[in-house]
């Protein structure tokens, strides 16, 4: 049953084709376009875990393979398949969809069927750029799901979302606008768009230093690296709850996906050649931010600055590679950098809108994000403590909770790389600490501090519902994460064994 | 005879007139328009001018062309002098600096 | 034996999610019920264990339980190693844990966060459990933080209480910068040995003597002192030693048996048995194994010292607890792995009882904690003043009881050790005996004796405390008193850990001397008159007797003569006020320096808003060339065409 389904661009236009009909009808029919929402968006959510389950983790092809031609001129062609690195991250996207629809369900008050429609088209798009394997098509997406976020963050945001959403735009067009740059230097080259074409392509060294920062300009404004990050701060805070959820969870994730997509396999000598300072700006990324993260005021854009300082993890994942193969020779102890890096933008997807999450409830109450407005929000919401405890403490990187795993991977494996990277990175461990428990202890603990925090209600059915959702998916994937692994490690294998190898002719 | 160079001589000369009038006038649109016309008819002279000396027709049939556009952009362009007097009661030339940034 | 295991640690566990989810399902009598015969058959079963390996010859188990996660020919998985040295931590853990429910019953008993309470101590015998029975480093890793957790959650048990939740955030902090170190630690481990199976590290140890490694260049060091001392700053955080001993005394702000279960018995030594655990690893270090020494006697005398000024009840026991600590990281250091897990034991006996004694003063006294406010207690609580009397005594090494064999088993193998701050480590001891006595019986006296100098209203109520708080009393007392003569033999002189603990015949210079001086506890009572700590308890006692009770005006005089020491005792030797300053302030003045100028002004001030300005300033300088006039317009077209029409010509020419 099932089997000749278009899994992938059922994936993709299901969820668009639900949007665009929220769109036209919902104005009217509010209530009824929530359910259809939601009930859209699980659907969509299930097709996915059908992806899971009828994955073959055994074969370094694409699988659930679509083709046909679109524009024939240029040997464009709408080309969509996944692997090992794919699948996780189309998970986490329609998984964070469903629980964004159910965020918004009565806090969202104007222009509700907009604000779902846009969700949902949005988490097409993004499941687009994950499934794209003709690099136009993945263009396509890149630049389209900018259009929905654009429009989640100023129309749905906070006072200064014009700032913002100018900022948020201009930071990724940019970027953008050199990749694609790049990719029509690499078709003149290759005469194709096909991904895996421009993997097999020879390159000069130069030449692929350039493509490097080409593409590197695009991804790091994305995930974001220091010092192209500033953006995201004032983004997050400016968006609605849901914006920042799949901002954190998915958006970012993106540039590590770019990364690990473009950047790594297609320019394998220049990645090599510029590792060490792709590791440099990691670590600072690491440390400065999380002593910026320290002294936040607003909740929001602390836990932004966590996000910046927890991606550094994955771009420090992603090139440690290159320095372990130079030192050890050896592939297989390179994939585990690369694992944990992608462990980890799974687990930050989770934990960073799980946080997002429990700002928001906190937001819906006493509408302010300032840390100095709360003070013993236990007292009186004594669930919600419970389960921001839990979002806080894998945040801060606790074993048994995602959070933990690929911080650790990371930094296992950077140890081989060099012990003074593995030293620095590990403090996260306390700064990770420090901020996130700091204002965990000046939220949540104490007295009550104000006649606000001493008349909140604690958390009804559909707040803990997402909340729950996500606590266990936080801890199965802590407490058990082989089944993630095991998803990845042909294609991390395959992928570390092609960019072992010089493109250089 | 007349040599090809005197007619293109003097469709030279007619057209910078046509030119200083366009930017020496600082008064009436009117003006500029004629010396749009001007400038149009200079090159219609070369097309006869060519179309003479060379034996070819076609630089005729694209005098006729020309005639036409020239005839239809008058009267557009009158028909907006109209409205720009309705609307600003002026067709002073230093008046219309909207486009100034 | 795999299914008794697993309900050793599981019991606990379902125990603590039935009492934390359970919410008024099972009500408050319900969450005890529940975690208490949960921790019940997690106590019998090691008992049962216990037996198994100890008298049954049963085996030495060692396997896997799931697969965590698998890389390549890596694998991470959860596992169980159950042997003489993790049989006892579970016995000791689960027992003591067991008692410490049953007093909760009592002590909490007007809280309104009961349930919690019973589901975080729950919770945290299931995270002691995990980390002794580890047979790898990950799962060695979950535990030790995980209890981190529950002492963190219980620490802020009162998060109305400032202090109480500054003491847990400072706990936690301190706490995770050791674990800094033990996860580097770790990642050594993994680099130079390709696993992180206990067994397979240990097989391997013996290769990596020699190679070195290189941090600082020009420096090398070999790479087991290095994975050796990496880890043990992870112990250093977990069982306080200076300088991160910090947080111990403060965690004092969570409820008293809290502080008998995590902060004296069983978390603060997860650090020790993690060294001893990792013998054959340290065996091969002697730098590691001196600065283990070292650090060691450092806490155990200096650390004593502030117990002698103190008056809060329980942070004289916390400080008394931060010098037995390292009297038992002096006996690591000594290579006297089984000597530091004997006091272990023991210790976790009779400090649970003094912090349980003091807790039942503390109930009595309604929540009064200052020593200055009790005195006399002797007459209305009878049972409280036998057995604190008895926890006392061991906590001073008096004859006879358990603290008495473990300490001096201590004291002796430091003595004959050969590392090169020994001497240093023998003088800490021998002097820490002393202090120990003075500031036990110093507490003692002050609870138990003298003038009755509580308020009024007090007074009247006093009473001794209800049967579920002086049952655990008895039950801890008695292998106070007893354990030590019991365990002395085996543990000290025998072969009771068997292939669990490894000394290289170069260290065990301590353990030939024991054996050849004495043939078993009677033996070691009856010599025990010649070494000098009796004696030197017995001074501290009657010194403590002389200034508490004899003459109570002299500790005043003294302080008055010595102010500037007295200050400085006071003051806890400024640590705190220096971390607070320097790295707590720092770390704030760093954020707020890159925030406002790297962030702000450098990134978006220079370079993000900077470049939109300079866009700005641009064209605002080239909008003057659009005057609006047609005829500008058009010059300038004419202009272009001419240009254009020069180029052109030109190049056909």
């Amino acid at each position: 049953m099932f089997q000749s389904l278009p899994l992938l661009s059922l994936l993709i236009w299901a969820p668009i084709l639900g949007g665009i009909f929220v769109l036209l009808v919902g104005s009217r029919q509010r209530e009824s376009s929530k359910l259809f929402a939601l009930v859209v968006s699980s659907l969509v959510f299930l097709l996915s875990t059908l992806l899971y389950f009828r994955f073959d983790t055994t074969s370094v092809l694409m699988q659930f393979v679509e083709y046909s031609v679109w524009i024939d001129t240029f040997n464009i062609n709408y080309h969509l398949g996944v692997d090992g690195i794919s699948v996780p991250l189309i998970l986490l996207t329609t998984f964070t969809t469903v629980l964004v629809v159910i965020a918004c369900w009565v806090v969202i008050e104007t222009r509700l069927s907009q604000y779902l429609a846009a969700f949902l088209i949005l988490e097409g798009l993004m499941i687009g750029v994950f499934v794209s394997l003709d690099a136009i098509l993945f263009y396509f997406f890149w630049e389209a799901m900018l259009i929905p976020m654009f429009l989640i963050i100023g129309v749905w945001g906070g006072p200064g979302r014009i700032y913002a959403t100018i900022k948020f735009f201009l930071y990724t067009f940019l970027g953008s606008v050199f990749m694609l740059v790049a990719l029509l230097y690499l078709y003149s080259k290759m005469g194709s768009f096909y991904i895996f074409d421009l993997y097999r392509l020879p390159l000069s060294l130069a030449e692929q230093k350039w493509i490097f920062i080409a593409f590197l300009l695009a991804f790091a404004v994305k995930i974001p690296m220091w010092p192209v990050h500033t953006w995201l701060p004032d983004a997050h805070v400016e968006a609605p709850t849901g914006g920042s959820v799949i901002l954190a969870a998915i958006l970012l994730k993106m540039g590590g996906y770019g990364f690990i997509r473009f950047s790594l396999p297609i320019t394998p000598d220049a990645g090599a050649a510029m590792a060490g300072f792709m590791i440099v700006l990691s670590l600072i990324a690491i440390v400065y931010i999380g002593f910026v993260a320290l002294v936040q005021q607003d909740m929001k854009k602390l836990i932004a600055y966590s996000s910046v300082s927890h991606m550094g993890f994955v771009t420090l994942g992603f090139f440690i590679v290159f320095s372990i193969m130079e030192q050890a020779g050896s592939n297989a102890d390179a994939v585990m950098g690369l694992a944990g890096a992608m462990m980890q933008m799974v687990s930050h997807g989770l934990i960073s809108a799980a946080l997002f999450l429990c700002v928001g409830v906190m937001y819906d109450r006493v509408h302010s994000r300032q840390i100095a407005d709360y003070g013993g929000v236990a007292n009186t919401m004594p669930v919600f403590a419970s389960f921001m405890m839990l979002f806080a403490m894998a945040n801060a990187g606790l074993p048994g909770t995602s959070g933990f795993v690929g911080e650790f991977l990371v930094i296992l494996s950077s140890f081989r790389a060099n012990a003074w990277i593995a030293v620095i990175a590990a403090t996260v461990l306390i700064l990770g600490a420090a901020y996130t428990l700091w204002m965990y202890k000046r939220v949540i603990f104490g007295d009550v501090a104000n006649e606000k925090v001493a008349g909140l209600q604690d958390v009804s059915p559909r707040e803990t519902s997402f909340l729950l959702l996500l606590a266990v998916a936080v801890l199965l994937l802590g407490l058990w994460p082989a089944p993630l692994f095991e998803l990845m490690e042909t294609t991390l294998n395959q992928l570390v064994e092609h960019i072992s190898q010089s493109k250089v002719t | 005879m007349i040599e090809l160079s005197e007619v293109l001589i003097l469709a030279a000369m007619l057209f910078c007139i046509s030119v200083a009038g366009i930017f020496i006038n600082r008064k009436n649109v009117i003006i500029l328009l004629m010396c749009i016309e001007l400038m149009l008819l200079s090159v219609n002279l070369n097309f006869v001018a060519f179309s003479h000396f060379l034996g070819d027709i076609h630089g005729q049939v694209f005098v006729f062309f020309i005639l036409t556009v020239a005839a239809a952009e008058a009267a557009i362009g009158l028909a907006i002098l109209v409205v720009l007097f309705r609307n600003r009661n002026t067709i002073n030339v230093v008046d219309l600096d909207t486009l100034k940034g | 034996m795999k299914d008794v295991y697993l309900a050793i640690v599981l019991a606990p566990l379902a125990g603590a999610i039935i009492a934390g989810l359970g919410g008024r399902f099972i009500g408050r009598s319900g969450a005890h019920w529940v975690t208490i015969i949960g921790v019940g058959i997690s106590s019998v079963l090691s008992l049962f264990a216990w037996k198994h390996l100890m008298f049954d010859g049963g085996e030495v188990y060692n396997a896997e339980i799931y697969t965590w996660l698998k890389l390549g020919d890596l694998k991470f998985s959860v596992g169980f190693l159950v042997d003489q040295l993790s049989v006892t931590m579970m016995l000791v853990v689960s027992f003591v844990s067991w008692m410490i429910h049953i007093y909760t019953i009592g002590y909490m008993r007007d809280d309104p966060g009961y349930q919690r309470f019973f589901s975080y101590i729950s919770l945290f015998t299931f995270a002691m459990l995990m980390l002794v029975m580890s047979n790898n480093f990950v799962q060695l890793f979950f535990g030790w933080e995980a209890v981190g957790l529950v002492s963190y959650l219980l620490i802020g048990f009162w998060f109305k209480r400032e202090s109480a939740i500054f003491a847990s955030l400072k706990a936690f902090i301190v706490n995770r910068i050791g674990d800094f170190g033990f996860l580097i630690g770790i990642a050594a481990v993994l680099m130079y040995f390709n696993s992180l199976d206990y067994m397979q590290v240990f097989s391997q140890a013996g290769t990596l003597e020699n190679p070195t490694l290189s941090l600082i260049p020009g420096m090398e060091w070999s790479v087991l002192s290095f994975i050796c001392i990496c880890l043990f700053i992870g112990a250093m955080g977990k069982s306080a030693q200076v300088p991160l001993h910090v947080w111990l005394p403060d965690s004092m702000e969570g409820p008293t048996p809290i502080s008998a279960l995590i902060h004296a018995a069983t978390m603060v030594t997860a650090g020790i048995f993690m060294v001893a655990r990792m013998s054959p690893l340290y065996e091969l270090s002697e730098t590691a194994l001196s600065l283990i020494l070292l650090v060691g006697a450092v806490t155990a005398f200096f650390m004593g010292l502030l117990g002698l000024v103190q008056h809060d009840i329980k942070r004289i026991i916390a400080y008394s607890t931060l010098s037995q600590l390292g009297y038992m990281t002096v006996a690591l250091g000594a290579s006297a792995y089984s000597v530091a897990i004997f006091h272990l034991v023991t210790h976790a006996f009779f400090k649970a009882l003094l912090f349980l004694a003091a807790g039942s003063v503390i109930i009595a006294l309604h929540h009064e904690q200052d020593v200055r406010r009790m005195g006399g207690l002797y007459r209305y609580m009878p049972v409280t003043w036998f057995t604190a009397l008895i926890g006392s005594l061991a906590l001073v090494g008096f004859p006879l009881t358990s603290g008495f064999f473990s300490k001096d088993a201590i004291i002796e193998a430091v003595h004959y050790s050969q590392l090169p701050f020994a001497g240093l480590a023998y003088a800490a001891v021998l002097a820490g005996v002393f202090i120990t006595a003075l500031y036990t019986f110093r507490l003692f006296f002050l609870t138990f004796h003298g003038e009755e100098r509580m308020d009024r209203h007090t007074w009247e109520q006093l009473g001794e405390s209800p049967g579920v708080v002086t049952f655990p009393l008895f039950m801890l007392a008695i292998p106070s008193l007893v354990i030590g003569a019991y365990l002395v033999g085996p543990m000290v002189l025998g072969d009771y850990y068997k292939d669990a603990i490894s000394v290289s015949a170069g260290h065990a210079a301590w353990f030939n001397e024991m054996v050849s001086h004495y043939s078993g506890a009677f033996d070691i009572l009856v010599n025990s008159w010649k070494h000098a700590p009796v004696w030197l308890a017995l001074a501290g006692i009657f010194v403590a007797w002389l200034c508490y009770i004899r003459y109570p005006h002299w500790p005043g005089r003294i302080a008055d003569m010595s102010a500037v020491i007295y200050r400085l005792f006071v003051r806890k030797f400024y640590f705190d006020e220096v971390y607070q300053a320097v790295f707590a302030g720092g770390a704030r003045n760093a954020g707020n320096a890159l925030w406002q100028w790297g962030d702000v002004r450098a990134i978006d001030g220079f370079l993000v808003n900077g470049t939109a300005r300079a866009v700005r300033r641009f064209s605002a300088s080239i909008r003057t060339l659009q005057t609006g006039y047609l005829y500008h317009y058009a010059f300038a077209m004419i202009i272009g065409l001419l240009l254009l029409l020069a180029v052109f010509v030109h190049q056909l020419m």
